[in-house]
């Protein structure tokens, strides 16, 4: 056996509190973020067998899902949704759980406070009962999404009983093109793997790209990880992760951050270490992407045709199926499809750098008056940057305007739900049918595709709006 | 949660020859604002089931009564996206104790597992097999056997076997959970609890 390891069984490995033959491990958690769908259930199972939360002090619950993006200061209008946060609120505090509930100053999308506030740290092991948890692999940490059950589980145990997945490494060499950003990456590479070529495996993404990528770059492509499948995926953590942890709320300090510092220093793949999969590609090859179909793996470069049901992999019936729902035929362009909605958000990209990329191809420009655009920041923090940068005046100026943080129209829960019929350019994750509300058409896309839409009224290759500015 | 015990099974099975069934389907977020578990399987696929209004639409096999029984057999990638729980809750709380495909995603496919529904990986063409069954005679019977871990075609005799990991095998046979075996090893998880960089 060979003593090279990997990043994620570096991680993984020093997590096993055991092993059980023929089964899962049992896994350590460090970092327990929660939020209020799919945590009633999990605080019910608790009280039905009488026990308390293990760790409340590694446990953190914000509200997000559900919450309205306007009005945040007003009762919340919908008794369901007032419910799911009121008993998160009385969770929380029954168990002596932080909860950073509507108002709070520290509130916004579980995966975009949670490395705000340090708490998203290299090396953890962090679960959150939402799939798009991968977003934390960016510290390189081993982050996932788990069922209601499980959240019970690590409420009551901080334990998770998991079968360690196969690895697969991901190489993306060069460099990037201008227009090219993380989010185009992700759905590059998604669209290669198809949404279940990496089931079953943990992705470690490396190369040139990754390495020259800012932290919010990485999340983006972290949380996209699901999309192909992927348990999760991850980045080893180097300068420019350390730079971004430091100095923040819950981060080590002082004399932790020197012990921390030990070990974070330890955490990438050993030279000659091997994984199960390996696959690289080429920046150049890479477009600002646009989504067709209503799965996040249909999607092309923005200047390129939707692919014949012949040239796709699997069933033409189901792809079929898909374009109907799109209103959409083989062959056609993407570009110049009339769109009726702009989504900039999600946890996906609903971060400062999003919102400085969408200004930049705004600015000096005016909304399209066929476009309703929804643009709501990841957090309270990200909401106030978009404030001190001036880029507030930026969107007012172009006839914008700005939400208050939550998901928003990524998963609809609350009332910005995308009209049956209606397209949206969405900077969120998933494109599935009704996913932005019952009937709503979503094309995925990067903040500046969205900004290039959202001024046109239409899908336009963002390169063109930069191009002029160049001019 | 306690959830019934699975040995045998042998019913009929409704056909979703679909690819990549996603979570958002099986059950849309809008219904997932309930803080206990109840009724979700009234809105099992709520948007292929019902038309805007409420009526159900005819076309979709769950309206279609010549089909039913506790096995739902889907088309490969079936449970990709969210890992929303309520999804397997949904398949549940419908009737269903067993979703056979091709391919599963990962969270669903656990998720199930943590509450009693048995997620049976086929092979493609044992999956084909299936859909032909059906298709042939609605009424087809299959015989889901956990302890020796095979499907069959009843009216064909054809079988297949499945993998399922010991240690889940033995809690659905007896519908014991997973926090049962770990609040089992507090000692040793706070021990190691004291050891953690973090
Ligand atoms: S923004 Fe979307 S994907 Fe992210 S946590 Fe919220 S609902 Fe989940």
């Amino acid at each position: 056996m060979s003593s090279k390891k990997t990043l994620f069984d570096k991680v993984w490995d020093s997590h096993v509190v055991r092993s059980i033959e023929n089964g899962p491990d049992v896994l350590f958690i460090d970092r327990h973020l929660v939020h209020e769908v799919t945590s009633p259930v999990a605080f019910l199972g608790l009280k039905n067998r009488g026990i308390d939360v293990l760790h409340p002090e590694k446990t953190f619950a914000t509200a997000d899902h559900n919450t309205p993006t306007i009005n945040q200061h007003l009762p919340v209008q919908d008794p369901l949704s007032a419910n799911q946060l009121k008993a998160l609120e009385e969770n929380s505090k029954e168990h002596g759980i932080s909860y950073w509930g509507l108002g709070h100053e520290k509130n916004g999308i579980v995966h975009v406070v949670g490395p705000e506030y340090g708490i998203t740290q290299p090396g953890a092991t962090i679960v959150c009962g939402d799939s798009h948890t991968s977003t934390h692999g960016a510290f390189g940490a081993i982050a996932f999404g788990i069922g209601t059950s499980e959240v019970e589980m690590v409420l009551a145990t901080q334990c998770i009983m998991q079968a360690k997945p196969k690895s697969m490494r991901i190489n993306v060499e060069g460099a990037l093109s201008r227009g090219v950003t993380p989010k185009d990456v992700a759905l590059y590479i998604i669209s290669q793997l198809t949404t279940s070529g990496a089931t079953g495996y943990f992705v470690e993404y490396a190369g040139e790209v990754f390495r020259d990528m800012t932290m919010e770059g990485r999340m983006t492509v972290c949380n996209l990880s699901i999309e192909m499948g992927a348990r999760g995926g991850m980045i080893a953590p180097d300068a420019t992760t350390f730079e971004f942890v430091k100095n923040r709320e819950f981060s080590p300090k002082d004399e932790a951050l020197d012990k921390a510092m030990t070990y974070w220093e330890t955490l990438y793949t050993d030279e000659g270490a091997s994984f199960d999969k390996e696959i690289t590609f080429e920046a150049a090859h890479i477009e600002p992407m646009i989504t067709y179909g209503t799965n996040p793996g249909m999607g092309i470069g923005i200047s390129n045709d939707i692919p014949m049901a012949e040239a796709v992999e699997g069933g033409a019936a189901t792809y079929r199926k898909s374009l109907q729902y799109m209103n959409f035929n083989e062959g056609d362009s993407m570009i110049g499809k009339d769109i009726d909605f702009v989504f900039l958000g999600s946890c996906t990209n609903g971060r400062i750098e999003d919102f400085r990329a969408f200004a930049s191809i705004v600015k000096g420009r005016k909304k399209a008056s066929n476009v309703t655009a929804w643009l709501v920041p990841g957090s309270h923090q990200v909401e106030a940057a978009i404030k001190d940068e001036g880029i507030l005046n930026i969107l007012h100026e172009s006839g914008f305007e700005l939400r208050e943080p939550g998901c928003s129209a990524c998963l609809a829960m609350n009332d910005d739900k995308v009209p049956a019929g209606k397209y949206a350019v969405s900077t969120s994750n998933r494109n599935f049918e009704g996913r932005q509300g019952p009937g709503s058409r979503t094309l995925l896309a990067s903040p500046l595709v969205a900004a290039a839409a959202a001024v046109t009224g239409k899908v336009t290759d963002p390169r063109e709006l930069m191009e002029k500015e160049l001019a | 949660m306690a959830y019934d015990k699975f040995n045998i099974l042998t019913t009929t099975g409704v056909p979703l020859p679909i690819e990549n069934v996603d979570t958002d389907q099986i059950i849309p977020a809008r219904f997932l604002k309930a803080t206990e578990r109840k009724g979700f399987g009234d809105n099992l696929f709520r948007d292929w089931r019902y038309n805007s209004d409420g009526t159900p639409k005819q076309s979709f096999v769950l309206n279609n009564s010549i089909y039913g029984g506790k096995i739902l057999v889907g088309g490969k990638n079936f449970g990709s996206g969210s890992s929303r729980e309520h999804a397997a809750w949904a398949v549940y709380d419908y009737g269903f104790r067993c979703v056979v495909s091709s391919f599963f995603a990962d969270i669903f496919r656990n998720n199930c597992l943590n509450i009693g529904v048995l997620p049976v990986q086929v092979s493609p063409e044992f999956l084909h097999k299936i859909f032909s069954a059906i298709e042939a005679d609605p009424k087809a019977q299959m015989e889901v056997n956990l302890p020796e871990q095979s499907i069959k075609i009843l009216a064909t005799d054809e079988k297949e076997s499945f993998d399922i990991n010991d240690y889940k095998k033995v809690n659905i046979l007896n519908g014991f959970d997973d926090i049962d075996y770990l609040l089992n090893l507090k000692d040793q998880i706070s021990e190691f609890a004291q050891n953690t960089p973090l």
